[in-house]
């Protein structure tokens, strides 16, 4: 584990709790770089909590973060998005009375200060997640899938090396899922790390390269796709004891 | 958008003096003035989207300031303006240091900025180096130098330059990099954070700006009514009128302020003397009160972009 490629993005016990709730608890993550990782976990098991601790939008009560060499502690999320960590919103935050285009010309301001630049950097984007023929529409006008892409375009345009998705895919149909799985494969076979929580269990077995398992909090799995699925524990936390010991009843 | 329209209607303005009574050289003076304030609020309520309620807490200690120096230390106006627009901008810097930092969103913004135009109301009242609840008054002495003049269509025009000059950099600021971050924070906030932008740095910016513009209007305002005194200057009516123009024009566009004082400015000074002639004095707040209903329930986005749909449909037509 003393790989140099290992300290790309490095968490360390870290919790958060909630009043009384403990949101999240002593959870050790480490990915390399180019690593596509899912996480899972039953609703509540804290996935959201755990991206909100990595992107700033929550300070943790222990643990730390650090993300190619820098601790995040006490950054802001501008502070974090400029280092190269970027996220998506489970529920998708389009700004709804601006054009698609410049939905994404807005982040690819972040590395591109002037106007024409980052006006091309963001038709770039579109052309990649597949929005080029919406760009001049307003982004309230479109689809649910359209604005998953729209979520995952503005977080691409802000040239992260580390990309978190936050349910990209729910409330996507087959065909769209298929799609979607498509341009995240591509985007990570590009050279961007992807940290992807996902309920479509297909998709994220599919595409993840190892996957951990968070229930109310802890971490109680990582491993290969193959492996995690298989583990009698993930199958207790999503199913429930009598799942695992149909005998014992 | 087109903008010789534009250009046309401003030369005209320019031309126009000459051929009006004072009576309309006032009309327009206001109309020109009250655009002003309205285009400085525009960068933080309409850009930004902090509904600040406070603005005559500017336009006051702009007006205080650049007397004060005026009055007691001989600096000319000219100068002072810049001054007391200054002084107007630090607390345009605190107001918003304090809302931002703490997270004040919402009617929590709004009772913060009334707060403190208050505040700013009540010491003036009570401080008799600033003339207290009697104010202040300029001798008028017609001295251009002194920022006053025999001829009131100067104020015609130093008010259509202080329009059309903060319309410019409206327009401006609406193409570059801040003005796309402040509309961006306006949508979405957390979103646009997430985005890499310094939410807290761009709302102060906006704060201070709007507030250093809206400090120059009220060194105007109190060197063309040559008196001061708190319960106008810093008084919520004066907010209100500072709001209501952006937003019957269309807050969040540069030409909505414009639109906006074109409307209502000119229905205000109308119809207020005609209902004083008719002795229903306060008449003009119903008129008044019922165009800002029917602007919500009908334009919400205001005047200008309906306008602006009526100019492509009209151009498409031909």
């Amino acid at each position: 584990m003393e790989d140099g490629a290992l300290s790309f993005l490095e968490v360390r016990g870290l919790s958060k709790r909630f009043g009384g709730l403990l949101a999240v608890e002593r959870v050790d993550l480490t990915m390399a770089d180019g690593d596509m990782l899912g996480l899972i976990g039953p609703n509540g098991a804290g996935k959201t909590t755990v991206f909100n601790l990595l992107s700033g939008f929550l300070a943790p009560d222990a643990g730390e973060i650090r993300f190619r060499e820098r601790r995040l502690g006490g950054l802001k999320p501008h502070d974090i998005c400029r280092l190269g960590l970027a996220r998506t919103f489970q529920i998708v935050r389009p700004f709804a009375r601006l054009s698609v285009l410049d939905n994404v010309k807005v982040a690819a301001l972040a590395r591109h200060p002037a106007m024409a630049d980052a006006l091309a950097a963001a038709r770039a984007v579109l052309e990649r997640v597949g929005l080029v023929d919406r760009a001049s529409e307003l982004a309230s006008r479109l689809t649910l899938a359209d604005r998953k892409r729209l979520e995952l375009a503005r977080a691409l345009a802000t040239e992260p090396t580390l990309l978190l998705l936050d349910e990209v895919m729910a409330g996507l149909n087959a065909t769209e899922i298929d799609a979607m799985v498509r341009l995240i494969g591509a985007i990570n076979s590009g050279g961007i790390s992807v940290l992807l929580i996902e309920h479509n269990m297909r998709a994220v077995m599919s595409l993840s390269h190892r996957v951990i398992v968070l229930s109310f909090g802890e971490k109680i799995a990582e491993g290969t796709p193959r492996a995690v699925a298989a583990d009698r524990r993930v199958i207790e936390a999503y199913l429930g004891d009598e799942y695992v010991h149909p005998a014992a009843h | 958008m087109r903008l010789w329209p534009l250009g046309l209607a401003l030369v005209a303005l320019a031309a126009l003096p000459p051929f009006i009574g004072s009576y309309a050289v006032t009309l327009f003076t206001l109309i020109f003035f009250y655009a002003y304030l309205g285009q400085a609020w525009n960068i933080l309520g309409g850009y930004a989207g902090q509904l600040s309620a406070g603005h005559a807490a500017f336009v006051g200690i702009g007006a205080y300031v650049t007397a004060v120096l005026s009055l007691r230390l001989g600096l000319t106006p000219w100068i002072g303006m810049f001054v007391g627009a200054a002084a107007a901008a630090l607390l345009g810097a605190i107001i918003g240091y304090l809302g931002f930092r703490f997270g004040l969103r919402g009617f929590y913004f709004v009772l913060l900025t009334v707060a403190f135009a208050e505040v700013c109301r009540i010491i003036a009242l009570n401080t008799e180096a600033v003339g207290g609840a009697v104010g202040l008054y300029i001798t008028f002495t017609g001295n251009p130098a002194q920022f006053q003049f025999q001829n009131p269509r100067a104020y015609y025009y130093i008010a259509l330059v202080l329009m059309t000059g903060a319309t410019v950099a409206v327009w401006r600021l609406e193409r570059s990099r801040l003005g796309a971050y402040l509309v961006a924070i306006r949508e979405d906030e957390q979103a646009a954070e997430a985005l890499g932008i310094d939410t807290f740095r761009c709302k102060l910016l906006a704060s201070v700006l709007s507030a250093f513009l809206t400090g120059i209007g009220g060194a105007f305002y109190a060197f063309y009514q040559f008196s001061l005194q708190p319960n106008t200057l810093f008084g919520i009516p004066l907010s209100v009128e500072i709001i209501i123009r952006p937003i019957v024009g269309g807050a969040g566009t540069p030409l909505g302020p414009v639109l906006g004082s074109f409307i209502l400015s000119p229905l205000a000074e109308l119809s207020r003397s005609y209902f004083a002639a008719t002795g229903w004095s306060g008449g003009h707040l119903i008129v008044y009160g019922s165009l800002l209903i029917a602007v919500v329930l009908f334009l919400p986005e205001g005047a200008a972009p309906f306008v602006a749909r009526l100019a492509r449909s009209w151009r498409m037509a031909r």
